[in-house]
């Protein structure tokens, strides 16, 4: 079973579009939605739950206020500033380290289960997806896309699917690694503008720092053909193969308004090239 | 005043709204939060003039004293320190530097080692104040850096921070301790769904907001429909322009191309001081 991880560094370059256009494309692919921070794929897909797992992050700290002597051991120790001088505990601060339970001399602080989000399983018109949300202001995004992939591989072991579609978060930190360690290749989507080169030479170095083959989708090239030059040039350098140049179309936006992805919303020129770079990305998967 | 720009989806034009406000006011200081992926600098060209490293502190066992008890990986809750027979490993990528492992050791065998996981870049143009984080590539922890970069506020200045995409950690880090947000959007489904989350999270943290629409025109009207029902001003809308989306490519920010531009930023920025205020 092969896995494959979309991402993009900058935010919104058409990570989600393209991997919901893939699902018409893959023959016998699980889905996985890791941007679990800010999830969209379910709003193409439809998904219909079969299976809701609560995600419990890291613990918090729960202050008994009728114990607590204020002696201010927990605001001394606590090296995340979670805890205020009059004893206040400020939860999105909190990592879950047990510092404070454990210097507190009178026991007043406990180290408790935080309700941190939901794991689905679902099923779609393009087969099985694994997807998430986080709860607000929560932590640990990282363990949760872990707990997607999780899911998304016995999902693919059960169906006997021979490929894992990932889409990934945006940035390169601690969820944007989660979703691509151990993968056999990442497709990063970038866009002509220099804020689109910037983030994708970081994050080109964040794949060949986890040794991650890598290839490259050109979105919208064409609102800017000098800057798609500059990519194309950049990448030939590297020796980082672009597989797809696609072209800015409002018709995207149209499909993703009636809950379609592009290639079953359209026929024109933009699907077609998304069909071609499909072919390719196929061909590179098979030889990995 | 400290002013943040946050907006849930990615893409949608945080940068292009907090830097565009930073040149039509001038005298502030901006902070790019978005440390994973800093693109702020493209458009306000400061010339950096320094840096500093941002460190985090990462235990190394003394092997002359640990005697494998086995009491700090127990206590860790990262899962960064593992026993096994007569050695013990560190895993740095993984220690949130709690100080919990030499708390617990009875033998006293734990040091501390520096560990440099970003830079903090400083610099100015045009009157403002710029200051920028970057995550090294690899490194998986965005918060320290954000905290170290947000130490640099001076509260007796107006202050932009742009905040980078999503809802957790390093976004409620970024935005806490600000007195308005500006939730930047698109009017799609995408942007919709994403906005309603960042809604969740600056009301969660009792933060005062508005929203900008940005290309405007693209999609359908229900972002706008969404904001009126509950009630959440609009303080700007883009329109969706080949032109204005080709300024961005090339690092040209709208105030400096239009004095309309310039005109309108510096409204929005007068109604949220005056909303401040009250």
């Amino acid at each position: 079973m092969k896995q494959l991880t979309v991402i993009s560094g900058k935010g919104g370059t058409g990570k989600t579009s393209i991997t919901a256009a893939f699902a018409s494309l893959a023959k016998n692919a699980v889905f996985a939605d890791c941007d679990v921070d800010a999830a969209d794929l379910h709003l193409i897909f439809k998904p219909e739950i079969k299976k809701t797992m609560g995600f419990h992050g890291l613990k918090v700290a729960d202050i008994d206020k009728e114990k607590c002597i204020y002696c201010k051991k927990c605001f001394e120790s606590c090296k995340f500033d979670a805890i205020t001088k009059d004893i206040h505990l400020i939860k999105q601060s909190c990592e879950g380290c047990g510092v404070c339970a454990y210097v507190c001399p009178v026991d007043a602080i406990a180290m408790v289960e935080r309700d941190s989000g939901f794991a689905y399983i679902s099923d779609t018109r393009f087969g099985p997806m694994a997807h998430a949300v986080l709860n607000t202001a929560e932590e640990a995004s990282g363990k949760l896309v872990t707990v997607v992939r999780e899911n998304a591989k016995k999902l693919a072991e059960e169906k006997k699917k021979d490929l894992i579609v990932i889409d990934g978060p945006p940035g390169i930190g601690c969820p944007v690694i989660a979703s691509l360690t151990g993968v056999d290749l990442v497709l990063v989507v970038t866009e002509p503008t220099l804020s689109g080169i910037h983030d994708l030479e970081r994050i080109l170095d964040v794949a060949h720092h986890f040794s991650i083959p890598a290839f490259v989708c050109i979105n919208k090239y064409d609102i800017n053909v000098d800057n798609t030059y500059k990519i194309e040039k950049f990448c030939n350098e590297k020796n980082i193969e672009v597989v797809g140049k696609l072209s800015y179309d409002t018709v995207i936006t149209k499909a993703m308004i009636n809950q379609k992805n592009i290639i079953e919303f359209s026929d024109g020129k933009l699907s077609r090239e998304i069909r071609e770079m499909w072919n390719k990305i196929q061909e590179m998967i098979r030889k990995t | 005043m400290i002013i943040s720009v946050a907006s849930g989806k990615g893409g949608t034009g945080k940068t292009t709204i907090s830097t565009n406000l930073a040149l039509s006011t001038g005298e502030v200081q901006f902070l790019d939060c978005d440390v994973e992926e800093p693109n702020a600098n493209i458009f306000l060209k400061a010339k950096i003039k320094g840096y500093e490293e941002v460190s985090l502190n990462i235990p190394e066992i003394d092997k002359k004293k640990c005697d494998y008890c086995g009491k700090c990986s127990e206590f860790c809750a990262y899962n960064a320190l593992a026993v096994v027979p007569n050695n013990i490993l560190v895993f740095p990528e993984l220690c949130h530097s709690c100080g919990g492992c030499e708390l617990v050791c009875p033998k006293n065998a734990v040091n501390w080692n520096k560990r440099v996981i970003g830079i903090i870049e400083h610099g100015q143009t045009n009157g403002i104040d710029f200051y920028q984080g970057l995550l090294n590539v690899g490194e998986s922890q965005a918060v320290p850096v954000i905290k170290a970069l947000k130490r640099k506020i001076d509260k007796s200045k107006n202050v932009i921070i742009d905040v980078p995409p999503g809802t957790s950690c390093p976004v409620i880090e970024s935005i806490s301790g600000s007195d308005y947000c500006i939730l930047v959007t698109e009017p799609t489904p995408f942007g919709l769904h994403d906005l309603r989350l960042a809604v969740d999270v600056v009301r969660h943290l009792n933060i005062p907001f508005g929203v900008v629409i940005n290309r405007d025109g693209v999609g359908d009207d229900k972002v706008e429909f969404y904001c009126k029902k509950e009630n959440i001003p609009v303080l700007l809308k883009i329109p969706e322009r080949k032109k204005i989306a080709n300024l961005y490519s090339t690092g040209i920010a709208l105030v400096n191309e239009s004095h309309e531009w310039h005109e309108m930023f510096g409204l929005i920025y007068s109604r949220i001081k005056e909303e401040v205020s009250i």
